[in-house]
């Protein structure tokens, strides 16, 4: 039978982290590594319930039922500060003289590291610490310059985003695009007439038949717009349901007002999505470029946006042109013409006029 | 050739020669952008372009100039988590030299598209060594001599290193070991993990 002091010279070598339990639950003998945790309290001698908590199996709280909890994984932490987490195994000595523990650092081993200042001495040269060391920091390295890489890419997908022209749901051109038309137009001398276009109903068709219904309604609006203008003209959709339809050279009040005519009747044509049709309408405000002697694009802007209050207020479904000295105050409030259909929808189908109004 | 060799490159020459410098290599080279992503991999003719262009610039032997690349990867503060990795592979420089058969395997568990080619290290008579770099990646045995030259100096061993020439499409670096402590070297705490 091999000694005691043999078996602690080879356990030594073996697993730095192990203790020799007298049949009472004293440490008889502490691997170095072990005992480097606590480096001013000597664990030899001392009772290793004592010194460490048993977290599983919760059952045992004894000497007997340690010594009974063979093949067991134990998880152990220690009782003082740091409360170091430890994996541990119990397998008792031959005749009842007590028991070997052999403890490891399990996951906790990345703070048990900087905790004790550890070193590759420290472990056996089986235990896989140092691999799992050198494989989580290669590894943050690693992801380190990925999450480099992704914050670059989300930078470059936003300048794009932000550079776009194309509104992606409809594929007409968006805000930014009217802008820059508009201001080329303004610095060139080629007159124009602006339409403000913002769908009737819309809301309700969003609510009740949910937004794939509203986003199939804008495509099909898009698509109206885009037959019912001429290639050079500007179609834009500038919010949510609202739109600018620019055309080049037209000063014409019955080709325009037949134009709107037509928009308006083909947008009214029930559209079918899933099943379900789907009933707007529109109302439309257009000014000439002609009507100012310098217009300038907000001015433009909020010309167009008059003469589709005015059309809202006429009962939607309607066209009207922007007349000179036409201004909100001179207007009476939008809800007392609104139909009951479309009070409903007051909070949102109407951002240009609301904003007049208020 | 991946972007972590490259960015290796770029790091190199923007720390030792300048920014400016390396955007005109970048130039000559016709690369139409100037920074090489780390996670990215590139045409190996890219990386060829850049290191020629690199040795007109700088107006010196391929060989050297990838010589101090392999020293700059260990010695400077910016490439620190490679040179921690490093020394992962052992407590002393000789356990180091013996950790190098394992390190494209290494390289790989960390960034699993990193494919660096075998190392084999011999071990001859009266500390003598010799480490056979595969076939690849062109300069890779240039490389490696900066990094043993440099790891040595972090271990605090002392070295003599030669460039023994080419076997068959391998290159073989022959190492001698002086002295395993002859100086202090750099101090590697487990627990310290590069920024």
């Amino acid at each position: 039978m091999i000694e005691m002091e043999d078996l602690a010279v080879l356990l030594e070598r073996l697993c730095p982290m192990f203790v020799l339990l007298d049949r009472s639950g004293r440490m008889t003998r502490v691997g170095p590594t072990l005992q480097k945790l606590r480096p001013d309290q000597p664990m030899q001698g001392a009772k290793f319930l004592e010194t460490f908590e048993l977290l599983r199996p919760r059952s045992v709280a004894t000497v007997p039922a340690l010594m009974a909890s063979s093949g067991a994984k134990l998880h152990l932490s220690l009782r003082d500060e740091p409360r170091t987490a430890l994996k541990g195994l119990i397998v008792p000595l031959p005749g009842e003289h007590g028991a070997i523990v052999n403890l490891s650092f399990g996951i906790s081993i990345l703070d048990a590291v900087r905790d004790y200042a550890l070193t590759s001495a420290d472990f056996s040269g089986t235990d896989l610490a140092i691999e799992l060391l050198y494989l989580v920091e290669a590894k943050s390295a690693a992801m380190e310059a990925s999450r480099k890489l992704n914050l670059r890419l989300q930078g470059a997908m936003i300048a794009a985003e932000e550079q776009a022209y194309t509104d992606t749901l409809t594929g007409l051109k968006n805000r930014r695009a009217m802008d820059h038309i508009l201001s080329r137009l303004l610095a060139g001398t080629t007159p124009f007439a602006l339409m403000h276009l913002d769908l009737d109903y819309f809301k309700s068709v969003n609510d009740t038949l949910g937004h794939a219904a509203g986003d199939h309604v804008l495509q099909h609006v898009a698509r109206v717009m885009v037959e019912e203008t001429r290639g050079d003209d500007t179609v834009a959709r500038i919010g949510g349901d609202e739109f600018v339809l620019i055309f080049n050279h037209l000063q014409e009040r019955e080709r325009l007002d037949s134009i709107a005519r037509r928009l308006i009747d083909r947008l009214e044509e029930p559209i079918p999505f899933n099943g379900e049709e789907c009933r707007i309408s529109a109302s439309v405000g257009t000014v000439l470029s002609t009507q100012f002697a310098r217009p300038d694009a907000s001015t433009l802007l909020h010309a167009a946006d008059l003469a589709l209050y005015a059309a809202k207020r006429a009962g939607r479904a309607t066209h009207r042109f922007y007349e000179s000295g036409q201004s909100s105050t001179s207007l009476e409030p939008l809800e007392r013409a609104a139909t009951p259909r479309s009070q409903e929808e007051a909070g949102a189908g109407q951002g240009g006029a609301r904003n007049l109004a208020s | 050739m991946h972007g972590l060799i490259n960015r290796a490159i770029q790091s190199f020459v923007c720390n030792t020669y300048g920014q400016s410098r390396w955007i005109r290599v970048t130039e000559a080279a016709h690369l139409g952008f100037v920074e090489f992503e780390a996670m990215l991999v590139y045409e190996d003719e890219t990386s060829r372009r850049v290191l020629h262009e690199l040795c007109l610039e700088l107006g010196r032997p391929q060989r050297e100039v990838l010589e101090d690349l392999g020293t700059y990867l260990v010695s400077n503060p910016n490439t620190e988590a490679l040179r921690r990795l490093l020394r992962f592979g052992g407590v002393t420089y000789l356990e180091f030299l013996h950790s190098l058969d394992d390190l494209p395997d290494r390289a790989r568990l960390a960034v699993s598209d990193l494919h660096l080619p075998a190392l084999e290290l011999r071990e001859e008579s009266g500390g003598r060594f010799s480490l056979t770099c595969h076939a690849g990646l062109p300069g890779y045995a240039n490389v490696m001599m900066g990094v043993l030259r440099a790891m040595a100096d972090d271990y605090g061993a002392l070295v003599m290193l030669e460039h023994a020439g080419a076997r068959g499409k391998a290159e073989v670096i022959e190492i001698t070991l002086i002295e395993t402590a002859f100086a202090e070297g750099r101090s590697f705490e487990l627990g310290a993990r590069a920024g």
